[in-house]
């Protein structure tokens, strides 16, 4: 490469740029570009008493990792998460967000409560489903007026808490979607009731190709949350509960292997596992894009 | 046209009612977790569906009793200097790395936004290790430093701020610099200002999201009087697991200042988000 001489201007410009950025690269260094080669180092290492003396093991933790039935079992959990809140948190949300773009009365109202468990707290909220859920005094059980034990039978409690997951992320799949339709020139739809078109036609054949961009970004985002969901099993699930095998995700198991089990080893070989996964996923995803989305 | 004007009622009736009922069911869980803070534990265990409201008067001390047990004004402080730590160092080395990366030219500048760019690739819990390791070496565990400390720095509204100042007009720093400012005056006085409603943005994004952080919070505090309003959450359900007015009285002090910020401010919170969010 031809290095070019810089002008004083140039220059000056440059050091600006250097001093501008410095303390938010120094930060991303040492917080995460240094954990990463961390992680996968630690990885390789057997921890010792307290977490002192790592000695090198080479990939014995990927061995024992890989051949341990309860992080298969995780994965599968945390898929089945993924299948529940992901179509359902972006199909509901989608509809509430075609019907409040359509300009009725009320729409802030509406949006201001399905936004709400965006900004509760996990924690608070995974407290006051498992209150809903409990199985002798819970609403849902009073309500319904069954005896469904929602979160200790091993059989639903991942879908009791899929279901809390889609409570809490439509509200902001569904902002997404509204600021994805406001793009959507109206000429389209003027033209498709000229045609004599009906709502429910015009949304599969204006609506959904149009916003196929909107809902693709919104599925890929939220494959990625969901894969690394761990507040909802860990406020929900209690460490005695007999379901908790069947629920517990793969973030859940590397936050306890790491932190109440004082394995960071075995943690760091799990969450390496979870990020060959991720990539994975995001492959698949990438290649996907080039066949369902529409970009005009 | 009456035909049509029949169905344009119709869908719209429907919608209503679609709605609502799904208004309800968002509605439900915080109405019930309200309710049952206010009841005795006898009341909140009574199996009818239709008993609602507290009968045997409202009972608010509940709330003063959790309060005091779980000392809330400790945990509102912690949880309030986290947020607002993260929110100002968010803030401060964003718009500055946004700046540079949007508006100047400097040598390996697209190797360290690629860089930013892998950082937000990346899921965050492979960083939670080491930085625990970071924060106990450095005697850090149980401060507001230890709870701010992944926040010092935001890949993610580095990127946020360098949309924002693409987006500005090119000839306002030639104007500015024939009127002779040098580039730190251009960003302080004309740029910055500029992109104050990305800033806000990012800084409501940072705060709720801290405000929402569990596990992190969990790991570096291990004193009450340390730690975070979600953490305290977490240690509660295990003590507290069958007083479920205290729990619920416990979890709507939990989210009661987000929810009442929220509800006057909505407009920028659901626009800072979902815009933040949008361009991830």
């Amino acid at each position: 490469m031809k290095k070019k001489k810089m002008t004083a201007a140039e220059k000056n410009r440059a050091l600006w740029g250097w001093m501008f950025i410095t303390p938010t690269m120094l930060g991303l260094i040492i917080l995460n570009f240094y954990p990463i080669f961390n992680t996968a180092y630690q990885s390789l290492c057997k921890t010792g008493d307290f977490g002192k003396g790592n000695t090198f093991v080479g990939l014995r933790n990927f061995q024992s990792v890989l051949s341990n039935p309860e992080t298969w079992q995780s994965l599968i959990n945390t898929i089945k998460y993924a299948l529940i809140e992901v179509p359902f948190g972006v199909v509901i949300a989608l509809i509430l967000a075609v019907f409040l773009n359509k300009k009725l009365k009320g729409t802030s109202i509406y949006r201001t409560i399905f936004f709400l468990p965006m900004v509760c707290a996990p924690a608070a909220v995974a407290m006051v489903w498992k209150w809903l859920y409990n199985q002798q005094f819970g609403l849902l059980n009073n309500f319904l007026g069954t005896k469904i034990a929602w979160i200790t039978d091993s059989k639903i409690a991942w879908i009791s808490i899929g279901i809390i997951g889609v409570w809490s992320i439509i509200g902001y799949n569904m902002v997404l979607f509204i600021s994805g339709l406001q793009e959507i020139p109206h000429d389209y739809y003027e033209a498709a009731e000229i045609d004599g078109a009906t709502g429910i036609r015009q949304f599969f054949h204006i609506t959904v190709p149009l916003l196929s961009p909107t809902t693709f970004f919104i599925v890929q985002t939220r494959v990625i949350g969901a894969l690394t969901v761990f507040d909802l099993m860990f406020m929900v699930m209690d460490r005695t509960n007999a379901a908790l095998q069947k629920v517990q995700s793969i973030v859940y198991l590397f936050y306890d292997y790491a932190f109440n089990k004082g394995n960071k080893g075995y943690g760091a070989t799990l969450v390496m596992v979870l990020l060959i996964f991720i990539m994975i996923v995001t492959l698949v995803m990438q290649k996907a894009e080039k066949k369902f989305v529409f970009y005009n | 046209m009456e035909n049509v004007r029949t169905r344009d009622r119709v869908n719209k009736i429907i919608m209503y009612v679609i709605l609502t009922f799904m208004a309800i069911i968002m509605l439900v869980p915080f109405v019930w977790m309200v309710l049952t803070a206010l009841k005795t534990n006898q009341e909140a265990i009574s199996v009818n569906p239709f008993y609602i409201l507290p009968a045997h008067g409202w009972h608010w001390e509940n709330f003063g009793t959790v309060w005091k047990s779980y000392n809330f004004l400790t945990l509102y402080k912690n949880t309030l200097l986290m947020i607002l730590f993260r929110v100002i160092c968010a803030c401060l080395t964003a718009t500055m790395a946004g700046y540079a990366f949007g508006r100047l030219r400097f040598p390996g500048k697209n190797f360290m936004f690629a860089l930013v760019l892998i950082q937000m690739m990346v899921p965050a819990q492979i960083f939670i290790i080491p930085q625990y390791l970071m924060v106990s070496k450095l005697g850090m565990l149980n401060t507001t430093f230890g709870l701010v400390f992944p926040g010092l720095v935001t890949a993610f509204g580095t990127y946020l701020l360098k949309t924002g100042y693409q987006g500005l007009p090119r000839d306002l720093e030639e104007a500015a610099s024939i009127d002779g400012c040098n580039i730190g005056q251009q960003f302080l006085l004309i740029m910055m200002p500029l992109t104050r409603s990305s800033m806000i943005s990012l800084g409501i994004f940072t705060a709720v999201f801290a405000f929402k952080d569990l596990m992190w919070p969990m790991i570096v505090t291990t004193k009450a009087e340390t730690t975070t309003l979600s953490a305290a959450l977490a240690k509660m359900t295990g003590q507290y697991s069958s007083d479920y007015p205290a729990m619920m009285a416990a979890a709507t002090l939990a989210v009661l200042p987000m929810v009442v910020i929220y509800v006057i401010f909505q407009k920028q919170f659901v626009e800072g988000i979902a815009t933040s969010g949008g361009k991830l």
